[in-house]
């Protein structure tokens, strides 16, 4: 009966090429059947293989569902496509730089050329300065990727490249390698995108499907880099414990910022009791450091991955439910983790009996509500349960008593969309990447003054050097002055620390840590007081009041910079600003030392490593009352110079609150109690009248 | 300064505009389990999305319907920077002080924001045009500094932009 279907079902793909719908359809049949009968054999022994330590015997499971025909594979991967292609990377970035205009525009020209096209939106493949991206699959013909396609450039796009098949040179990025077992023609003559010099230096593992492949398409995801094998080898071979062995393998660690052992933190989940046999996994995409967006990309980019992790950690620790817990202020990835979630829940990879392993496994989207803290592990636990973020005191830790007082395993995104690759890739091969403890690779975004912003995923061990490089170096010919990684809870590296290797103990060492990703470039116009001023601020209006170090010491640091980046007014504020800065390091030990979570704990790194490696700019700050990089608002004054003033008023047009005074024809002045210190006047001012002192 | 526009995008960010005619308060509640406490952020989401914010009648309403206590309703809606407890302007201007926005100069926008819309950061305009908010990070920084406004964002944004984005919202 079984096998009767199967061959009916191959034959009406064969017959039906293109009509992915009815196929799906019959596909979902089989596998409700399969499913039914299957839960009929073995009722109540569910999770059994899963709770069960011993494990030689191999598992029967059924693969179809994960399996493609080749008319399917050919499709997914678009092997001689029949119409062209158009890819639009539609990810948040893509979407910032206008390709809604760009993928609008397209559609439109099509219907009037009359062009008979296929536009897929893709996601983010990390070169945000390119974007709009737009990749051209001509019928036959490798696929090229053409930069800033903004939607003015889509009519040539379509009268050249579309109706003449002419590539247009001076726009191309680079093009995609063809199958090679496909007879797609190439353009020899054009270079491979992986070569172009954003990222010739990378080593694309957890991004190497974000902007290829269509995040909403289940067949792409499995065509590209055989998603689902690893979890279909999992359960075939039926042993968790060897699944956490392999993860200890592949020395994979925490990437959301602690750098926990995955495979340890793992082990322990394992190994913990739940009083009622429940167990949670726990997806961490509540990514709130400012200036990291690795794991928005994964998810809009490349969302079956972190189902597949996810599925396969459940797998390991013997947990049947899993929660993903995201930031509302990422609609889109949202979006396509709802799609992907409903695709494998109706292709049998979620919910009961696991391609017919016997395992069940649920995912559950949770939004989070905006709060920074909630990055942190008790605090999320306390977030999905529906009360205010606010973290436990540690122990227990969440591999014992977690959500709903079970064990629970929580691993970040970039962590999780990794687990099936390492699997695929083999963990030993996996750990031969990096220096010391750090294996891997590791996703930043490559943020603030960098000529070439966006997100880089390099192998461990590279220096912030090599990172500055490949982001194209400083813009406007500025220096270098430092790199601020690992977000609020991180710290500067200075200009003669940028040998510094990525690594987790030798970032700790020099007063920073790995965190989630963040890479913020700092050039000479970057104030360091200013900067940890910024992240103090952050860090004290996302304190969530626990506990008194924290609380009352975040606030205290923070008013102790304000003052450092304000003018005294009278005698009095001096002497208090010098008392206060006596007492800021020690002041910032405490709260390390004392406060009750990870947050609280790094708090103060911002402030002890510009303090450190800064020392200058605090001083000039205190005794000279001078901004050197000239940043500080508050002590700063814009003042007109009479004798270039020309009085055409254009300063005095532009001010947003009136400050300045002054006729036509005759120098203006500005009037300082009114200045709000925006810097319109100087922008505008033709003859350069307008000095910053 | 560049121009884009995507649907939604503010609609969940903030919460939500207000709709013209929202639904009552009981269908928006029964789509949650009844007393269970872990659904109450996601209830408190649906709510601030179908009303613009929190009013303190809809309070009372959840914490009968999830069988809690009203103080507990207020301490969650407090904690969370998405909660509001006052309605929404017009239009809703988030703009970024994340660090890359910070770095590229986004604290200089907040002056002029401020004059020009006559209401201080967190504040809605007296006219009820604008709601004027400074968010964390909107996730966008290779563009910063940015600013968002409904469902369209501005890239790349200069103190000189900010007159003439604002002319587009009546």
């Amino acid at each position: 009966m079984k096998l009767k279907e199967m061959k009916v079902m191959t034959e009406k793909i064969s017959r039906k090429k293109g009509t992915t719908k009815k196929t799906r359809s019959t596909n979902i049949n089989e596998i409700d059947k399969n499913t039914n009968n299957k839960n009929a054999n073995s009722k109540n022994t569910n999770n059994k293989i899963a709770n069960s330590k011993n494990a030689n015997s191999k598992n029967t499971i059924n693969k179809k569902a994960i399996t493609l025909t080749q008319d399917q594979y050919r499709k997914a991967k678009h092997i001689q496509n029949s119409k062209p292609i158009i890819f639009i990377g539609m990810g948040t970035c893509g979407l910032a730089s206008g390709a809604q205009a760009t993928f609008d525009t397209f559609r439109s020209e099509a219907l009037k050329y009359k062009l008979d096209i296929e536009i897929i939106p893709v996601g983010c493949v990390g070169s945000c300065f390119l974007e709009p991206i737009v990749d051209i699959k001509l019928p036959g013909k490798a696929r090229v990727a053409y930069k800033q396609i903004t939607s003015d450039k889509v009519v040539e796009i379509i009268q050249r490249t579309l109706q003449k098949e002419e590539i247009i040179r001076e726009w191309v990025l680079g093009k995609y390698p063809v199958e090679p077992s496909s007879s797609d023609e190439d353009f020899s003559d054009i270079p491979l995108i992986s070569d172009f010099e954003f990222f010739k230096n990378q080593k694309k593992f957890v991004l190497s499907r974000c902007g290829v492949v269509n995040p909403r398409s289940f067949e792409e995801y499995i065509a590209y880099e055989d998603g689902f094998k690893a979890l279909a080898e999992v359960l075939e071979e039926a042993n968790p414990q060897k699944v956490i062995d392999d993860i200890k393998t592949s020395g994979l660690r925490g990437r959301g910022g602690g750098g926990f052992p995955t495979g340890q933190k793992w082990q322990f989940c394992r190994d913990a009791q739940s009083p009622d046999g429940q167990k949670y996994v726990i997806c961490n995409a509540d990514e709130g450091d400012p200036g990291a967006f690795m794991d928005r990309a994964v998810l809009e980019s490349d969302p079956f991955s972190v189902i597949e992790g996810m599925i396969i950690m459940g797998y390991a620790i013997g947990a049947s439910k899993g929660i993903i817990y995201c930031r509302a202020e990422y609609p889109i990835a949202i979006k396509q983790l709802t799609n992907a979630i409903s695709i494998c829940s109706e292709r049998g990879l979620l919910g009961k009996n696991i391609l017919n392993s016997g395992f069940n496994f649920e995912i559950e989207i949770k939004k989070g509500a905006g709060a920074f803290v909630c990055g942190e592990e008790t605090a999320l636990i306390e977030s999905i349960e529906g009360k205010r973020g606010m973290p436990r005191i540690k122990p227990p830790y969440p591999a014992t008593y977690g959500l709903y007082g079970n064990p629970t395993n929580i691993n970040n995104v970039e962590t999780i969309a990794q687990i099936a690759k390492i699997l695929n890739y083999g963990p030993a091969k996996f750990a031969e990447w990096g220096i010391n403890k750090s294996r891997g690779t590791k996703v930043f975004s490559l943020t603030g003054k960098i000529k070439h912003a966006g997100l880089v995923e390099v192998p461990m061990g590279i220096t912030i050097r090599e990172i500055v490089k490949i982001g194209g170096g400083i813009p406007n010919g500025k220096k270098f002055k430092a790199a601020q990684i690992g977000g609020p809870s991180g710290g500067c590296i200075p200009a003669h620390l940028i040998n510094t290797p990525i690594d987790y103990e030798e970032l700790k060492e020099v007063g920073a840590m790995m965190g989630s990703g963040g890479l913020v470039i700092m050039d000479e116009s970057t104030c360091m007081v200013d900067t940890a001023r910024f992240f103090m601020k952050f860090i004290q209006e996302e304190s969530c009041g626990k506990c008194i170090p924290c609380r009352e010491g975040t606030r205290r640091l923070l008013e102790i910079l304000t003052k450092l980046t304000q003018k005294p007014k009278n005698d009095y504020e001096v002497v208090d600003r010098m008392k206060s800065m006596i007492s800021l390091k020690e002041l910032a030990y405490v709260i390390k030392d004392t406060a009750l979570c990870g947050l609280g704990n790094s708090a103060p790194n911002p402030v002890l490593t510009t303090l450190n490696y800064f020392r200058d700019e605090y001083e000039a700050h205190l005794y000279e009352n001078r901004c050197p990089a000239k940043a500080c608002i508050g002590l700063l004054s814009f003042r007109i110079d009479a004798e270039k003033c020309v009085g055409c008023g254009l300063c005095k047009l532009n001010c947003p609150n009136d400050a300045i005074l002054g006729e036509k024809k005759q120098a203006h002045y500005i009037v300082e109690e009114k200045c709000v210190k925006c810097g319109l006047c100087k922008s505008n001012c033709k003859f350069n009248a307008v000095i910053l002192e | 300064m560049s121009i884009l526009s995507f649907e939604n995008r503010n609609k969940k960010l903030s919460g939500g505009l207000k709709k013209l005619m929202p639904a009552k308060i009981s269908d928006v509640l029964s789509r949650f389990k009844q007393g269970d406490a872990s659904e109450l952020i996601p209830v408190l989401q649906a709510v601030q999305s179908e009303y613009g914010y929190i009013s303190e009648d809809n309070t009372y309403e959840i914490a009968e319907y999830l069988n809690l206590p009203s103080s507990k309703i207020y301490g969650v809606a407090t904690f969370y920077a998405q909660f509001r407890l006052e309605p929404l302007g017009r239009h809703v201007i988030n703009l970024c002080t994340g660090t890359a926005c910070h770095v590229k100069g986004s604290e200089k926008l907040i002056p002029v924001f401020e004059q020009e819309l006559k209401c201080k950061a967190g504040e809605t305009t007296k006219d009820g045009r604008f709601t004027f908010n400074l968010v964390a990070c909107l996730g966008a920084c290779a563009l910063s500094p940015v600013v968002n406004i409904d469902s369209d964002f501005y890239g790349n944004v200069s103190p000189s932009d900010v007159k003439k984005i604002l002319r587009k919202y009546k």
